[in-house]
């Protein structure tokens, strides 16, 4: 029998990320909402420093995003044992996100106003995958105590 | 074919590519095709690695020869020949301009594969060929210490030198072989970023004026429209004075200036923008109009809106001209100088242009001098090869910079990869 979805906003019982892989975690949806307002400050001003600012954030959260990643793909191989599904949607949309950010990452590397609107855009669904890995990761991956 | 990820075709060049690798060759002349704007996730980029000319030299036209007359220079980017007949070679490297995302970190790195090591000499270097033989025997520094030296130009008595961020002055006595001391300033020149920094020069026919090429701050506007003040556009310096006012404007990166001979014509070549397609946008060649606006940021081969730019200028559009002549996209034309009946048969009336090279296209293009000829005062017909061999099997043995005739019947071109002055001449008797 399938659980039904909702059980993998279920935070009881869930035991916390371990901290390291917290604090990579935590780059995510910053660098991405970062980016996110940056290209709407962008798009609305026209001042190129926030289109620089957005260029960076998106490395930021690649950088950060890809060790989460890297640690989520990593241990979910380790456990596969016992393994839980919040763990495979968790690395997915991290992964959703890290991908959208690097295809993001070339589109602002295009110069001026040819990264828009494509970036902005972009920048959005990141941050939604971002928001969604965090919700997903600080609720806690695996169910038992800690030892 | 497409390619969508770095690799290094044959250890060659080093490829970056995301559009048709195969993009039809770039059109010439007064009215070239225009394709769409075109740019890939990936910008396209072929840089072509060094390799030394060991024995070969560049290839010239049947009845012309070529020889290398001063090398192991520090990257030589013009030259000016003097009433003695001396040569003064500026060599120097500017730039500097911070990076401001992480692609300038990386464009850098691919870019620099391209370039030569030495580090700019700063230097102006004298050559004279005492006996007339063509071996420029005698070598020396006529004046060290500049900052980024590139164009060149003699009034009488004086020579100017264009620094990267500076007009200066020497007295100059012929036959002189060393400046009497440091540079007297006669202008500041824009210098803040210097993106394009080279400051190309030339000297009104009546000696009154001198006329500055000063390039964009950005490839389009990346750096912000604040950093584009005072930038793009040819200065017409007073010479006693220094006083400037902005002779033409919208002029991307004027690399070359000078007077057709005769006439109180104005020329340039100019570098116009990158990624935008692989035949997108011409370099060009043309006649400066007093007061005239080419374009850049807003608008390119006349009145063709880059959808780039923002905020966007109708007005400016609108009053953009169209320049004379299409060298062809990312050919890079450096170097112009007009010829004269002692360079001998076809290349009696026209322009040579001296092309350092593409790196924004799968397929490289320029690497070459080439001569546009002229009927009537106006380009007439396709550019023709004058010198080539500067690129071989994808590798680069040269890359020219600055072209410029010497009276006698010799064009000079300085190659800033090899650091190699070649003089090719008519063949006597042929």
């Amino acid at each position: 029998m399938t659980r039904p979805m909702l059980t993998i906003f279920q935070t009881s019982g869930l035991r916390p990320i371990h901290p390291v892989h917290a604090l990579l975690l935590a780059f995510t949806a910053p660098m991405c909402l970062g980016a996110l307002l940056s290209d709407i400050a962008y798009a609305s001003t026209y001042q190129i420093q926030w289109a620089n600012f957005a260029a960076w954030l998106i490395m930021g959260a690649l950088v950060g995003g890809g060790f989460a990643l890297l640690w989520a793909l990593i241990s979910a191989l380790r456990e596969r044992a016992a393994r839980s599904r919040r763990q495979l949607v968790y690395a997915l949309l991290l992964l959703a996100m890290w991908i959208v950010s690097f295809v993001n990452a070339l589109v602002h590397a295009k110069d001026a106003w040819a990264a828009m609107p494509a970036g902005l855009w972009l920048s959005l669904t990141a941050t939604v995958f971002a928001l969604l890995a965090s919700w997903i990761g600080f609720s806690g991956l695996r169910a038992g105590d800690l030892k | 074919m497409k390619r969508r990820s770095f690799l290094l075709s044959g250890g060659a060049a080093l490829t970056v590519t995301a559009c048709g690798a195969n993009p039809p060759e770039p059109e010439y002349g007064a009215d070239p095709t225009l394709p769409d704007p075109e740019r890939g996730l990936l910008p396209s980029m072929v840089v072509s690695r060094p390799t030394a000319w060991g024995d070969a030299t560049p290839t010239v036209p049947n009845g012309y020869a070529v020889s290398a007359i001063a090398s192991e220079l520090a990257i030589p980017r013009q030259t000016l020949v003097l009433p003695n007949g001396d040569i003064l070679v500026a060599e120097g490297s500017g730039g500097g301009a911070p990076a401001l995302r992480p692609k300038d970190l990386i464009a850098n790195l691919i870019k620099s594969q391209g370039k030569s090591a030495v580090k700019g000499g700063d230097r102006l270097t004298l050559l004279r060929d005492a006996d007339g033989d063509g071996v420029y025997e005698m070598r020396g520094v006529f004046a060290d210490e500049l900052n980024a030296p590139y164009g060149l130009a003699l009034i009488g008595e004086t020579l100017y030198v264009a620094n990267q961020d500076e007009l200066v002055r020497f007295s100059y006595r012929p036959g002189q072989t060393q400046a009497n001391g440091a540079p007297e300033r006669v202008a500041a020149l824009p210098s803040a970023i210097n993106h394009h920094w080279t400051k190309a020069l030339t000297a009104s026919p009546d000696g009154r004026f001198l006329y500055v090429g000063i390039g964009s701050n950005s490839n389009i506007t990346e750096r912000g429209m604040e950093a584009e003040v005072d930038r793009a556009m040819i200065w017409e310096i007073d010479a006693q004075s220094g006083a400037h006012r902005p002779f033409a404007t919208g002029l991307r990166n004027p690399t070359a200036m000078t007077f057709r001979p005769g006439t109180n014509e104005l020329w340039t070549v100019v570098n116009e923008r990158d990624e935008f397609g692989p035949n997108l946008v011409p370099d060009y060649l043309t006649a400066v109009r007093d007061g005239g606006f080419y374009g850049w940021p807003y608008a390119y081969w006349g009145q063709n809106t880059d959808p780039r730019v923002r905020p966007q200028d109708p007005e400016m559009v609108a009053r953009s001209i169209r320049p004379d002549y299409a060298l062809g996209s990312h050919v890079a034309a450096l170097g112009v100088a007009f010829s004269s009946p002692a360079m001998g048969g076809a290349f009696a009336e026209g322009v040579f242009v001296g092309e350092h090279g593409s790196w924004n296209r799968s397929v490289p293009v320029g690497y070459k001098v080439v001569f546009i000829p002229f009927r009537n005062g106006r380009p007439a017909g396709d550019p023709i090869d004058f010198a080539t061999g500067f690129l071989d099997n994808g590798r680069a043995r040269g890359r020219p910079v600055g072209v410029t005739l010497d009276p006698r019947g010799a064009l000079l071109v300085a190659d800033d990869l090899s650091n190699t002055i070649w003089r090719i001449t008519p063949t006597v008797g042929s």
